[in-house]
């Protein structure tokens, strides 16, 4: 069976994250634990940008509308975690959606920018709204509160494993979904966009979906990120976390299921590493920007399918 | 003060904010009209231009004692180094990416981060004023209406210091040698027609890329002028590049990608609109709405109000 590898690799990373859970010592189990959480959000992030070929700035107002959707209930109306993250993930679909009926009008470098100023109008309006956000400063979601099914989120454990489950469920629907036909139109329009549409592809429906899913991701992340660490504030939704999963799938490999895992891997623990040493840790980042895209566009499982393995989703 | 007196000094000072504006927006509507590249790192440029002006200045008092010789010495160096600088990055990193326009915005992303973090490593993360040259406060008359007629009044509080003519006045000089400089001399002509056609221009011996290399070096250089000149109205700071580059985004995108006259209006549109929006409102709310225009303004008019349709 053609797909048997594929598969048997994802169960594999899935079953390491498993095992990782039993083993890893108390602060590289958080770290982990907040890895998987943005990796979900890169996954997110690489259905628009690596599948459909849509470079967006702003993916952070999607991440801040699951985040803020989950804490403004939460805080000011007394709702409970699981509605509360369905509100969350809602309110980024909804945000999406609208975004992407404005935005796919434009192409090419005017899309990145339109999204940029979305994204910036986006942080702007939660330090506008300070009474409710309390802007840079954040809200924090009470321990008590942060109780889903009858599990303690507070509890590492219990976090550790709510968050492979959120990022297995990712992984295994964006290999389901690079698979489906939706998907393959996605890719198609990618490589070529004016022959999909020759080919009768409804292009701008399909981009819209894209857009959709990929917000919806990306703001189901943000939600469970202010669950599951129990804070949300106006940094979340800067710009540098706009840049975060872009630089996180193109170090890992853009248009991979594997890619985004990885690149969030390692550049946590670069810039981990970086922010003990200097407080211009950033500068990491801006390197690994330039040197990727001067020498290694393709990322690391890029890299891997290039050269070992052709087949790899 | 009254309404009107009040409305007068937020003309004015919109107009400071428009002419460094209209400077930096105009080197981000070069790069983007001759090389069809979008430099997310200009609003660095403008940053780096402040804090070279500080350092430069406070090394040529130090040695001179003072006197108007450091921020003649900003003036004059700090455009060319930020030049400079542009004109290395284009050759290691633009030109290796073909300036293929999505790869050339991730990579000067990424010459953001490094060119903001280097100077929080040098420069620190302090805010740093730098002495004007002159300071004079220059009071302003308001008419006044009273029941003998109009008469001629100074309100207090109404007034400009010297050194804000001054930016203004050397804003549009430089502005004016740089249209002259497009339309009147054989450089601006070499870089017009690469522009135009990027092949055909290398087909009659225009060496493109040292070009692309000139003007990248230029857009710097212009948009570090316009932070030595704003330095001594406002201080120099790591991360005073965000704003000024979200700023000449709006302003390019208005005036339309690339076309210099419609830059300038847009400049002082916005700056002046800038002035007078947070005088009398929320700067917050007043940037939010700017944004959303811009965004607006690109997806339902993407020509901008004076560009032409692209080709």
């Amino acid at each position: 069976m053609r797909g048997g590898r594929i598969i048997g690799l994802h169960l594999g990373l899935i079953a390491v994250l498993f095992a990782l859970n039993f083993l890893l010592p108390a602060y590289s189990h958080g770290t982990v634990a907040r890895v998987m959480v943005l990796a979900t959000y890169a996954m997110g992030y690489n259905i628009l940008f690596g599948y459909t070929g849509l470079l967006s700035l702003g993916h952070a107002m999607f991440f801040a509308a699951g985040m803020y959707g989950l804490a403004m209930p939460m805080t000011h109306l007394g709702l409970g975690a699981g509605p509360a993250l369905l509100t969350g993930i809602g309110a980024a679909a909804v945000l999406s959606l609208g975004v992407g009926l404005l935005a796919l009008r434009t192409r090419g470098v005017a899309f990145m920018i339109v999204t940029l100023m979305f994204a910036q109008a986006a942080w702007l309006t939660i330090l506008l709204a300070g009474r409710w956000t309390r802007g840079d400063e954040g809200v924090v979601i009470p321990q008590a509160d942060r109780v889903l099914l009858g599990l303690d989120l507070s509890d590492p454990q219990t976090r550790y494993l709510a968050a492979l489950a959120l990022f297995s469920a990712v992984l295994f629907g964006t290999l389901w979904l690079v698979r489906q036909p939706m998907g393959r139109v996605l890719v198609a329009i990618r490589e070529n966009e004016d022959r999909a549409e020759l080919l009768g592809y409804d292009t701008f429906r399909h981009k819209l979906g894209a857009v959709v899913l990929s917000g919806t991701v990306s703001g189901a992340a943000g939600a469970a990120y202010g669950l599951f660490f129990g804070y949300a504030g106006a940094s979340f939704a800067e710009t540098h976390y706009s840049i975060f999963p872009l630089l996180w799938v193109l170090l890992g490999g853009a248009g991979t299921v594997i890619g985004p895992f990885l690149g969030t891997l390692f550049m946590f623990y670069l810039i981990d590493l970086a922010s003990g040493l200097t407080p211009a840790y950033m500068l990491i980042a801006g390197v690994a920007l330039v040197l990727l895209t001067l020498f290694a566009p393709q990322g690391l499982a890029g890299e891997i399918r290039r050269r070992w393995w052709r087949g790899l989703p | 003060m009254e309404f009107g007196p009040h409305l007068m000094l937020a003309v004015l000072e919109g107009a400071v904010t428009a002419a460094v504006l209209a400077l930096m927006a105009s080197g981000l509507s070069l790069v983007f009209g001759v090389m069809r590249v979008v430099n997310v790192a200009h609003g660095q440029f403008f940053m780096l231009g402040a804090v070279l002006a500080w350092a430069v200045s406070s090394a040529v008092s130090s040695a001179l004692g003072g006197g108007a010789f450091g921020f003649v010495a900003a003036v004059l160096l700090a455009p060319v180094i930020a030049g400079a600088l542009a004109v290395a990055a284009d050759l290691t990193v633009l030109k290796r990416v073909g300036y293929d326009p999505e790869r050339t915005i991730v990579a000067t992303i990424g010459l953001l981060y490094i060119l903001q973090q280097a100077a929080l490593m040098t420069y620190g993360p302090e805010a740093r004023p730098v002495a004007p040259p002159f300071n004079d406060r220059l009071a302003l008359p308001w008419v006044a209406f009273g029941p003998e007629g109009p008469r001629l009044i100074w309100p207090w509080g109404l007034s400009i210091t010297s050194y804000k003519l001054f930016v203004m006045g050397a804003a549009a000089a430089v502005l004016a040698g740089l249209w002259a400089l497009m339309t009147r001399t054989g450089i601006g002509l070499v870089m017009r027609a690469t522009q135009l056609d990027r092949e055909t221009a290398q087909a009659f011996g225009i060496p493109v890329e040292r070009v692309y290399a000139g003007v990248f070096g230029l857009g710097a250089a212009l948009a570090a002028l316009a932070g030595v000149l704003i330095v001594p109205i406002q201080q120099a700071h790591y991360l005073m590049g965000g704003d000024a580059l979200l700023l000449s985004f709006i302003v390019v995108i208005i005036g339309g990608l690339g076309s210099l006259g419609g830059t300038v209006i847009a400049a002082l549109l916005i700056g002046l609109s800038d002035g007078i929006v947070s005088v009398f409102f929320s700067p917050t709310l007043a940037k939010i709405l700017a944004t959303l225009l811009v965004a607006l303004v690109l997806v339902f008019r993407p020509e901008g109000l004076r560009g032409k349709a692209a080709r």
